[in-house]
Order: structure tokens, then C-alpha cells, then sequence
């Protein structure tokens, strides 16, 4: 990547101003801050396309394979944009053996999409992720940031319909 | 404060200013956050506020009472009552029933199976049987409040490090203490210390573990919501020890909400003056940022972590060279877990001895367990090391919610292995469980019942690992996958005999080549389910699995649910008669499980 030109005309410029006054005003190895910079991009713009990446990747004077080898290599980066919605079923253990992959699985069919696969209409992403920590409350979706504790399989319709409008329920 | 009579004068102070009054301890941990104990929170202070009652009752927003479960809870004191299952409507009973008419609200309370309530946690034996150290502060005090933490002795073991002890008495007592690491290894913490700090250089760190990995325990995560002071002033006592100047906590991305309260306690002990330049007015200058994981459990080996607060892939690193020889910045650094630290305050307080007069021979202190699964009292437990499974499980735990049989405990996450029924009166130390062929692990405990497919607990680990394997090294990479592979293959109906030597075969060669600890242990939930479970693989392997749901005619009140649900229409029966699964039609979709209110449909 580190030739390429980088076109930033698909980002949103007020949220690049925002993005280089937070890298501006960190201390210490560009390098070691990369994670954090990182975390801050994805919270901005939702996801890391390549382009951002690039950007990330001079802001910070590392190279674009650099950037996108850790982009990459943690389960929390996303390069392709997500839902509306992101809709996140923990699979940690404790979920787990209470039939979080049953839940799983309805939402999947409800929504008709694929895990990590943002649905047609553009409203969900549904992933599955490790234990939040709210393990007493097993199984537990997310939706954006609102939990959902002790969800049944026989739930899911109504949750997942309650969000289907496109206003958040 | 220069010195420890100003220390104790001011904590004195503090204790003076807390007037005993009448006292809500609502639980904000994230179990209960996330059932809105904000919320109710809010109310009951808007609803005190409206009252003019600020003087008179205190509404305090503590970390988790450890009961999950049945949170949100609420402890009100001093009249010794425990709410459980708090919702928003109930606020206006608990104000106007309880603190306005002084009349418990009974429904709030816990109910036993013949009816009656309890009114006290101290009655329950959930809470009776427990000891805390690790977790001694945790919904005992606002974590916002530096104020309440110095009340109870907060940053006295810093101030007598600084002023009263040399590094080297302060390590001496860690070891004498017998404190092992709580992060999985339990390496001894003082023998760690010693090694750092014996390594000549001029830039050392500190690091703390809370990266969490194992899914389905959240003990490090209560303990930084519920009392994160302890853990500053712990990595400052551990910097001392050392002669490090910087410290870090690595903490994993998806707790994201757990850091505000953090980052508030390292202002708040900046603008005190127990972390930055001349702490107690010594020479010892130290100070401690935050640095975010970004989702990978290899994350939580001490290499692989140093790696990624480098701002590289989290790939490990082969040992030696330790960390505590080179590790990050290639400087001398210890790395510890987040309950190992919160141990070391307390030591300094009461001494080695009353901490080794904890537990057992090697194992001293007591250790901190997430306990979920199919088990009653979900939540945190801390016990004395030693303690029995039995113990935790049916007198802590209150055994199965429906009181179905238990069939075994997974300890140690991915990396453990199941403890079935014939040991579960082993006391639980690092050396009895190696004994066994488990391990302690970080502490997440998870019940599962007769119900429970451990095939299907392997493939569900082996799942994870596979995927959370860094790719550095091939037997790790290839060999989860094909592990996984065998598992898919066993439970689709899809496996032979062979499979079994297989699965084993392999599972020894990842173990015994690997570079890491995640490699090396990945194997260890299958071959653990495969010692102790045996004829479940068998039955998949020779495809003698009864794969069909059935329903029992001696429990089947002909209720009609299952047939109502089927979505295969495949239930034949009439009301008030026992109902049949036509077990050729049957797509094993579960719909029927779940409706049946008398259980009497029984999962393959
Ligand atoms: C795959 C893997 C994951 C680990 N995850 C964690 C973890 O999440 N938290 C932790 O404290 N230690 C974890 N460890 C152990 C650390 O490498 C290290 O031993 C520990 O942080 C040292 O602290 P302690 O001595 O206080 O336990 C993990 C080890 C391995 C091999
Ligand atoms: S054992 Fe697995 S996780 Fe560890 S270094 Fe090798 S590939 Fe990476
Ligand atoms: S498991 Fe599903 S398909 Fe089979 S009988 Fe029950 S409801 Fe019908
Ligand atoms: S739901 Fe249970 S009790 Fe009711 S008819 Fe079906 S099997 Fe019988
Ligand atoms: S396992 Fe799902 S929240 Fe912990
Ligand atoms: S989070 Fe409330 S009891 Fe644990």
C-alpha cells in the first residue's frame, strides 16, 4: 500500500478534522499509539476502509502494510462497514451453555444474513463476540450499546422487530 | 502528606465525616448496569432528593454484591435487608414502603423453595461461606470516591512502603506471603518481583493483565468497576518494589465501559498525590496509563501483550528471555493480573502471616471465581484455596436451578479441562488440580448438567481457540483447525472410529509443539471430555447418538405447547394425553424443549 495515492474523498472531512486533533495532542511513539488511533478511527467512522487506513498510516509515518497488518490481525477492526445496527451475540462460555448459539442462529434467520455480513437493507451487522462480563445475565446480546440479559430463543422476533423500522427501539 | 502521621490524620478525618445513616448499597456492576440499575439509581436519588432527605439517606452506586444472578440488588443498611431483582417500577415501593414507613417490601426479597424469604445476605449461604480479600472493597464503597477509600485504609500500605520499608523488605513479604499469580501461571508474585528488580537498568515497567481473556469470567473486571484504587495502589507498591517509574494497564477492548471509573481513580490519585513526582514527599516518582487491547486472547500471554502495547500484531514471543528481563521497550518488566495485585495492599497491612494463614500448604490467599453455567447462584465467589468444589457448586451455588443432576465443572476457559462429579472433593489449589489433570486458570467456573453434550464443550472451545490462534507457529495454526475439523465432523454424524485416535494423536502433538501457552493448552478440553466422557465420543463415533427429541409419557401432562410450537408439525397427541414425537419428521430444532413447562421432553 505505500505508494498508493491516497484518495480521501469518500471521508467525511469534519470527522478527519476531529480524527488528526486527537492524533495531534498524543504523546509518546506514533507506533505505540497506533492501536488507540485506531480504536478512535473506528469509533468516528464506524469502520477502517482502506482509504482510512492509508490515512492512519501517514498521519502517524508508518507504512500502509504496517497499519494494515494490525487492522487485521484484531478481531475488534473492522474493514468492511457495518449495519446500522450492530447486533452482537456473546458466544462466551457461559452464554454458551445457556443456548447462545440457538439465539444466535434465530437472529441470523430473521434478519436473513450472515454472520459479520452486513443485510441487504444496510440496518444489521450480527457477530459474535467473547464474553462482555455480564455473565449473570447469560445468554446477552448487544445492540449498539444496549444490553439484553436472559434473551430466549423465543424472544428474538420481537427484539430484532423492535429495530427493524430503522428508529431505534 | 510527607509523612504517615499526615497520611493517618487525613483518613482519620474521613472516617470522622462519614456519619452512619441509612444507607442504599445499589449495585452498579455490569451485570446490574446493564438491567438499568442506573436508572433505578437515578430515581431513588431524585425521589430522596424530592424528599429532602439528602442528610439522612445516602444512595450509593457501589461495584458488583456478586450475586449477578438475581441482580440488580440492593443492600440497605443498617437494617440488614437484600433486594434482588430490583426493577424500575419497584423504586417507588422501596422509597415509600421502606424508607418512608420502615416496612420491608417482601417480594423483593430472596425466596426459598418452601416459600418463606430471606431477609439478609449474611443469612444466605451464598455469602456466608465466602471470604474476601481480593474483593474486601467491592460493594463496599463508591469506586468514584477516593475519599471512601482511604476511609478504609486506602494508600496506608503505599505510605508504609515509602516511608518505613526498602524495596526489598516490601518483596520479602510478598514472597513470604505465598501470593501466586491469578492469572492462570501461579508463579510466585514476590519471586517475580525479585527478579525484576535484581536486573540493572534504568528504565523498568510495571504492567497490569486485565485482558480477561477466558470467555465467561468477569472477576477482573468487577474488581477494576468496584474498586480500582486498590490496583493503582497496588502497581505503585509493585513500581517501588521494582524501581520502575511508568506502569500500564492493558485492558481488553469489549470493557470499554469499565475504563471511565479507572480513568477517573488515576486523576483522582494524581490530584493526591499518590501517583506523579514525589509520592509521600519521597524521591519514588511513578505514574500509570491505559492501554486498550483490540479483541485477540492471545493478548493475555504476557509476551503476545507486550507485543501489542508495542502497537504490533499480539503474536508471542518465545521465553526466555523473560519480561522480567526484557519485556516492553525490551526493558525489564513484570507483568501481573489484575486479582494478584489487588492481593498485595492487604498483605502489606495485616503481614505475610495472616495472609498465609489462608489456604493450603502451597497455595495461600483465597482466589476469586466467576461461577456461571446451570447453576443457582450465578456471581462472583471468593473463597479460601482449599476450598471444594462441592462447596462452591451445592452450598455457594445452591447446586442445579432445577435441580437436575451436575454433571461437571469446566475451570481454566480454553486452556482448562472439566472436573467431573468423582472429584469434586478435591480442594482447590494450584497442586491438587495439576494433580488431576486440570487447572486453576484465571477463574472462571462453569457448571454444566446431565444435559450438556461435551462433545459439543469441546468443539465449542476448540472452535475458539482455532480461531484465536495468531498463526505464528503451524502445529497451533493447522493443527487446532484439523481438531476442530474431527469435532464438526463427530457431532454432524459424519465420523468413524478412527476419529477417536485421531483426536487424541493430534491433540499431543499440539500440545508438545507449540510455541505458546494458548497452543499448548488448546488441546486440553478435548482430551480432558475425552478421558472423563468417553462414551459421548463413542456414540457420535460409532453413530449410536439418539439425535431425535422424545418426550417422556411419565411427565407429559398433554399440555399441547410442543405440538403448538413444532414448526415441523411433527408432535401427534390430544390435550390432557401424553404426546408423541414422530421421531422420523423430527428436525431437532428444540422448540419443544423449550415450551414444555414439566420437562418432559427430553434433548437427544
Ligand atoms: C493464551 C494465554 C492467555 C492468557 N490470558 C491471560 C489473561 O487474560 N489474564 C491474565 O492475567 N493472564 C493471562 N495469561 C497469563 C499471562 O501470560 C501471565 O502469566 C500473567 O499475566 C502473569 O500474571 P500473574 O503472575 O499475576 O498471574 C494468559 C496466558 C496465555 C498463554
Ligand atoms: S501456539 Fe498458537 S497462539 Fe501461540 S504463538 Fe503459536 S500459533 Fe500463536
Ligand atoms: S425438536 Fe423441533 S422438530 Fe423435533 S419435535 Fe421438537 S419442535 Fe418438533
Ligand atoms: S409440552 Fe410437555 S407436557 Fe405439554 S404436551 Fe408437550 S410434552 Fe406433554
Ligand atoms: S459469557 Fe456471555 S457475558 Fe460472559
Ligand atoms: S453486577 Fe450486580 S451483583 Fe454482580
Amino acid at each position: 500500500m505505500k505508494n498508493k495515492i491516497l484518495d480521501i474523498s469518500s471521508l467525511d472531512r469534519a470527522l478527519l478534522d476531529q480524527l488528526d486533533t486527537y492524533i495531534k495532542n498524543l504523546e509518546g511513539d506514533n507506533e505505540e499509539n497506533l492501536i488507540h488511533v485506531l480504536h478512535r478511527a473506528q469509533a468516528l467512522f464506524g469502520h477502517l476502509p482502506h482509504n482510512l487506513q492509508l490515512y492512519v498510516a501517514r498521519a502517524l509515518n508508518l507504512s500502509g502494510a504496517k497499519v494494515n497488518g494490525v487492522v487485521t490481525f484484531y478481531s475488534f477492526f473492522n474493514e468492511e462497514p457495518t449495519g446500522k445496527y450492530v447486533v452482537s451475540v456473546c458466544m462466551g462460555t457461559a452464554c454458551f451453555v445457556k443456548g447462545a448459539d440457538k439465539v444466535l442462529q434465530k437472529i441470523l434467520d430473521i434478519i436473513g444474513t450472515k454472520k459479520n455480513e452486513m443485510s441487504a437493507d444496510g440496518l444489521f451487522t450480527v457477530k459474535d463476540v467473547r464474553c462482555i462480563g455480564a455473565c449473570g445475565l447469560a445468554p446477552v446480546v448487544t445492540i449498539n450499546d444496549k444490553v439484553y440479559g436472559k434473551v430466549q430463543v423465543n424472544d428474538v422476533e420481537t427484539l430484532i422487530g423492535r429495530y427493524k423500522g430503522g428508529q431505534s427501539a | 502528606m510527607n509523612d504517615l502521621k499526615a497520611y493517618l490524620e487525613k483518613r482519620d478525618a474521613l472516617r470522622a465525616k462519614t456519619v452512619p445513616r441509612l444507607t442504599l448499597f445499589c449495585c452498579g456492576g455490569t451485570s446490574c448496569l446493564s438491567s438499568a440499575s442506573d436508572v433505578i439509581i437515578e430515581l431513588l436519588r431524585g425521589k430522596v432528593e424530592a424528599h429532602g432527605l439528602e442528610a439522612d439517606i445516602d444512595v450509593k452506586q457501589v461495584g458488583c454484591l456478586r450475586l449477578c444472578g438475581e441482580g440488580p440488588l440492593i443492600f440497605v443498611e443498617p437494617d440488614d435487608i437484600t433486594y434482588v431483582q430490583v426493577q424500575v417500577e419497584d423504586v417507588d415501593d422501596i422509597f415509600t414502603q421502606h424508607i418512608l414507613n420502615k416496612q420491608t417490601v417482601e417480594r423483593l426479597l430472596v425466596t426459598e423453595p418452601d416459600g418463606s424469604w430471606v431477609s439478609s445476605y449474611r443469612e444466605m449461604p451464598f455469602y456466608k461461606t465466602q471470604h474476601r480479600i481480593a474483593l474486601r472493597n467491592c460493594g463496599e464503597i463508591d469506586p468514584r470516591d477516593i475519599g471512601a477509600y482511604i476511609a478504609r485504609d486506602g494508600y496506608h500500605a503505599l505510605a508504609l512502603c515509602l516511608l518505613e520499608q526498602t524495596p526489598e523488605q516490601v518483596i520479602e513479604t510478598i514472597k513470604q506471603s505465598g501470593l501466586r499469580g491469578r492469572g492462570g501461571g501461579g508463579f510466585p508474585t514476590g519471586l517475580k518481583w525479585a527478579y525484576t528488580a535484581a536486573v540493572k537498568s534504568e528504565e523498568k515497567y510495571v504492567i497490569c493483565n486485565a485482558d480477561e481473556g477466558d470467555p465467561g469470567a468477569f472477576m477482573d473486571r468487577s474488581i477494576i468497576e468496584g474498586d480500582p484504587h486498590s490496583l493503582v495502589e497496588a502497581m505503585t507498591i509493585a513500581a517501588y518494589a521494582i524501581g520502575a517509574k511508568q506502569g500500564y494497564i492493558y485492558i481488553r477492548a469489549e470493557y470499554a465501559i469499565s475504563i471511565e471509573p479507572l480513568k477517573l481513580a488515576l486523576d483522582k490519585a494524581r490530584e493526591h498525590g499518590f501517583l506523579g513526582d514525589n509520592i509521600f514527599g519521597t524521591t519514588f516518582c511513578f505514574d500509570i496509563d491505559i492501554k486498550l487491547g483490540a479483541g485477540a486472547f492471545v493478548c493475555g500471554e504476557e509476551t503476545a501483550l507486550i507485543r501489542s502495547m508495542e502497537g504490533h500484531r499480539g503474536e508471542p514471543d518465545k521465553k526466555p528471555p523473560f519480561p522480567s528481563e526484557s519485556g516492553f521497550r525490551d526493558k525489564p518488566t513484570s507483568v501481573n493480573n489484575v486479582e494478584t495485585f489487588v492481593n498485595v495492599p492487604a498483605i502489606i497491612l495485616n503481614g505475610a502471616a495472616w495472609f498465609a494463614s489462608y489456604g493450603t500448604e502451597k497455595s495461600k490467599g483465597t482466589k476469586v471465581f466467576a461461577l456461571a453455567g446451570n447453576i443457582k447462584n450465578i456471581g462472583l465467589v471468593e473463597v479460601p484455596m482449599g476450598t471444594t468444589f462441592n462447596e462452591i457448586i451445592y452450598e455457594i451455588g445452591g447446586g442445579h436451578p432445577e435441580g437436575k443432576e451436575i454433571k461437571g465443572v469446566q475451570i481454566g476457559g480454553p486452556s482448562g479441562g472439566v472436573i467431573t462429579r468423582d472429584y469434586f472433593d478435591t480442594p482447590i489449589d494450584y497442586d491438587s488440580l495439576t494433580a488431576i489433570g486440570a487447572m486453576m486458570g484465571s477463574g472462571g467456573m462453569i457448571v454444566m448438567d446431565e444435559d450438556t453434550d461435551m462433545v459439543e464443550i469441546a468443539k465449542f472451545y476448540l472452535d475458539f481457540t482455532q480461531e484465536e490462534s495468531c498463526g505464528k507457529c503451524t502445529p497451533c495454526r493447522i493443527g487446532t483447525k484439523r481438531l476442530f475439523e474431527i469435532l464438526e465432523r463427530l457431532t454432524s454424524m459424519q465420523g468413524e472410529p478412527s476419529d477417536l485416535d485421531k483426536l487424541e494423536t493430534l491433540a499431543r502433538n499440539i500440545q508438545a509443539a507449540s510455541l505458546c501457552g494458548l497452543g499448548q493448552s488448546a488441546p486440553n478440553p478435548v482430551l480432558s471430555t475425552m478421558k472423563y466422557f468417553r462414551e459421548e465420543y463413542e456414540a457420535y463415533a460409532y453413530r449410536t447418538k439418539k439425535t431425535k427429541y422424545t418426550i417422556d409419557p411419565k411427565k407429559c401432562i398433554g399440555c399441547t405447547k410442543c405440538a403448538r410450537v413444532c414448526p415441523v408439525a411433527c408432535i401427534r397427541g390430544v390435550v390432557r394425553e401424553v404426546h408423541i414425537v414422530e421421531e422420523a419428521e423430527c428436525i431437532a430444532c428444540g422448540a419443544c424443549y423449550d415450551a414444555c413447562p414439566v420437562d418432559a421432553v427430553l434433548r437427544p
